[in-house]
């Protein structure tokens, strides 16, 4: 299977409370194995999912977010964040994880992972798409 | 056109699974070709045939057994989600030591892969979800 198409993953939801974003990050892990192009959204409350200093031990369920932090080793590194769902809840870049990647066409230069987008510049990053799968 | 559908709630606390089998009645009258259904997340539990539910309500599991038979639709429920949520074919039962299984006529149970494969393959894939 040599077809390469571009999913976008959109996260709308928080990270805990229910289980879309961990079952969505599964999704994302198992269409790097498929040498996909990846994108991931990340809007509404799904921004929390990216939230440094995330803390389940009184919730008895995993913290998972760690596994963002290996998506660059995946070639998952075109990451959005919409600034409308961030300013909504008084969050900014500093509180998020700090998410990389190695640009292998670049000297394996480290580079950030996170793009932080407006509302309309998503919906042009939508329009490219050819899957979109949200969750 | 070819469509990929993926189904991510059950079948009776949101409306999507019933959404999705009209939609996918309806692009099957209207010539169009469905890959395969995914069912993921709560929608797992679209598979299971001990689904009873009273007599004057619709019976959602058998309405996508019917149809998957009628059409030789592929209905694929993701093994990962059935576990967590109990959906349990015969492999799954030896597998994991169970002393029975649940699944409906019609579907199967597979791996995630599915999902990115129906992707790729249809010229279209819709989600019906929350």
């Amino acid at each position: 299977m040599s077809t390469t198409k571009r999913f976008l993953f959109v996260n709308r939801k928080a990270p805990y409370g229910t289980i879309y974003a961990w079952e969505s990050l599964e999704v994302v892990l198992i269409s790097a194995a498929f040498e996909q192009d990846v994108s991931m959204v990340f809007v509404d409350d799904g921004v929390y999912q990216l939230a440094k200093g995330q803390d389940t031990s009184q919730l008895g369920i995993k913290n998972f977010s760690p596994t963002y932090k290996a998506l660059g080793d995946y070639d998952v590194n075109k990451i959005y964040i919409e600034k409308e769902s961030l300013d909504a809840r008084g969050l900014t870049l500093a509180d998020l994880l700090d998410l990389k990647y190695e640009d292998e066409d670049d000297d394996w230069a480290e580079k950030d992972s996170i793009h932080v987008v407006s509302s309309a510049e998503l919906a042009e990053i939508m329009d490219q798409q050819d899957v979109v799968l949200s969750f | 056109m070819k469509f990929g559908i993926q189904i991510n709630e059950g079948p009776y606390t949101h409306e999507s699974s019933t959404t999705a089998l009209n939609f996918v009645k309806a692009a099957i009258e209207a010539g169009h070709e469905i890959y395969r259904v995914f069912f993921y997340h709560d929608g797992v539990n679209n598979g299971t045939r001990y689904t009873t539910p009273p007599q004057d309500d619709r019976n959602i599991v058998n309405a996508w057994s019917e149809l998957a038979e009628k059409h030789k639709l592929d209905l694929v429920i993701c093994v990962a989600a059935a576990q967590r949520r109990g959906i349990v074919d015969e492999g799954e039962q030896e597998r994991n030591g169970k002393d029975g299984n649940n699944i409906a006529s019609g579907f199967r149970i597979s791996g995630l892969g599915q999902l990115i494969e129906a992707g790729i393959q249809s010229d279209r894939l819709v989600v019906f979800g929350d």
